[in-house]
């Protein structure tokens, strides 16, 4: 099974000498198409750090981060941006949608800085709408849109022009109980239907949507429950 | 459990027999908590001493039914309107045992910690499983059935909040006191002054 995301030994030291930080030692984990993995650990334990990397916004100290198999650290920095724009979604927990566009526009944005024409960007950004349920709200301005239409904005954003992995930063962080279950739930259902998503929360019931979830502490991983696709299918095929 | 409770509430919607109350109340809480047929008819048996329902003769293929008194609907009433105490909290095989760990020389506390919070996620994972399968009837038992299994998720969710904070604590009374000695080297030191 190819990874669409992959970790190989990164290391992230922030600063020089005394004061450096090593905010991730050695970290290794893929995220297949597929599969949703979540990250938890206490803060200060590199799970943003690891975000940052895996989307390509940060490099590794030492080891490499690769997207559909392109290590990240090979592409230029405008190289790395088209791969943000075409391959990476990101969901934050604070939306970030742009107020003075309306919820279509923001979605077709990124389809538009990756050159495709506007009246197609507006289209597939409506059928990107409809797939989180807000086809309805399509002209409406993020200023009078509820938190968790908004996160399904930003979800819409993520996933438009069929990106394969999505990033997403305490997604939930920002909403009440149901409404990010249902952010959860859309973020399932993306995975099911093939992206690979890396999710970070501290929330226990919401990691628990993943199928795998890796807690990180010091930089480290020092633990992971659920299965790994590919492990489970190579123990398949020892059986036969 | 609450199982008197729960079957006057239930009969409070209309006469049932023994098994028609079972699969209602199992119905409404999926499962979770079975019930033997043996404690439903038991326990209709001790509602009918206390006169809370009484015996409404028996249907076409003969099962005896059960109807509520009006004591039995102040009963109900009465459950509906009363906070349940936490005045005795039940007895928490987790707490218990951490609570030893921190104390029991030899016990590393760490991989205690770390080994439940891997098995609590498990169980959460299986959770939000159900949660993804869920029933989409609509019907009032699948409500009753997902809040039952929010509990679930909240109080699992709960408990790996709990050990973080207990790892955290931890390790910053570790830091705070450099020079204390670990739960091996008083062992060791136990097992030394043994040996002499």
């Amino acid at each position: 099974m190819s990874a669409v995301l992959h970790l190989d030994a990164v290391t992230r030291i922030h600063g020089e000498g005394e004061t450096a930080v090593r905010a991730l030692r050695e970290v290794s984990f893929a995220a297949s198409a597929g599969e949703l993995v979540a990250i938890m650990g206490p803060s200060g334990s590199g799970k943003s750090t690891l975000l940052t990397l895996a989307g390509g916004l940060d490099q590794p100290t030492s080891g490499t981060v690769s997207v559909e198999g392109v290590d990240l650290a090979s592409l230029g920095n405008d190289g790395r941006a088209r791969m943000r724009r075409t391959s990476i979604g990101y969901v934050f927990q604070d939306f970030n949608l742009i107020p003075a566009l309306s919820a279509v526009e923001n979605v077709a944005l990124p389809l538009e800085l990756d050159g495709v024409r506007g009246r197609n960007a507006r289209a597939r950004a409506r059928e990107a709408l409809e797939e989180v349920g807000i086809a309805d709200l399509a002209d409406r301005f993020p200023d009078h849109m509820s938190g968790g239409q908004q996160q399904r904005v930003a979800i819409a954003r993520a996933v438009v022009g069929e990106r394969r992995l999505i990033l997403a930063d305490e997604p939930t962080g920002a909403l009440d109980t149901e409404t990010g279950e249902d952010v959860l739930r859309l973020l399932r259902a993306r995975c099911d239907a093939g992206a690979a998503g890396v999710l970070v929360t501290h929330e226990a019931r919401h990691a628990a949507w993943a199928d795998r979830v890796v807690f990180l502490r010091d930089g480290l991983v020092v633990d992971v429950t659920g299965t790994d696709p590919a492990e489970s299918l190579l123990e398949s095929g020892v059986s036969r | 459990m609450s199982v008197k409770q729960a079957l006057l509430a239930l009969l409070e919607q209309g006469p049932m027999y023994g098994y028609q109350l079972r699969g209602e109340f199992e119905q409404r809480t999926g499962s979770t908590w079975p019930l033997n047929v043996g404690q439903v008819y038991t326990t209709l048996t001790r509602l009918e001493r206390d006169g809370l329902v009484e015996g409404a003769g028996s249907d076409a293929d003969g099962h005896v039914v059960y109807s509520i008194t009006d004591t039995g609907r102040e009963e109900v009433a009465a459950w509906f309107t009363t906070p349940v105490a936490r005045t005795q909290p039940p007895r928490d095989e987790l707490a218990i045992k951490l609570a030893l760990a921190v104390t029991v020389p030899g016990v590393d506390v760490g991989t205690v910690i770390q080994q439940q919070r891997s098995a609590t996620m498990t169980a959460l994972q299986d959770y939000a499983r159900l949660k993804r399968s869920g029933p989409v009837s609509g019907q009032p038992s699948d409500l009753s059935w997902g809040l039952v299994l929010d509990s679930l998720v909240f109080s699992a969710e709960a408990e790996i909040r709990w050990l973080d904070h207990c790892e955290a604590r931890l390790r910053r009374a570790a830091l705070e006191r450099p020079a204390a000695r670990t739960a091996r080297d008083v062992a060791a030191t136990a097992d030394e002054e043994v040996a002499r």
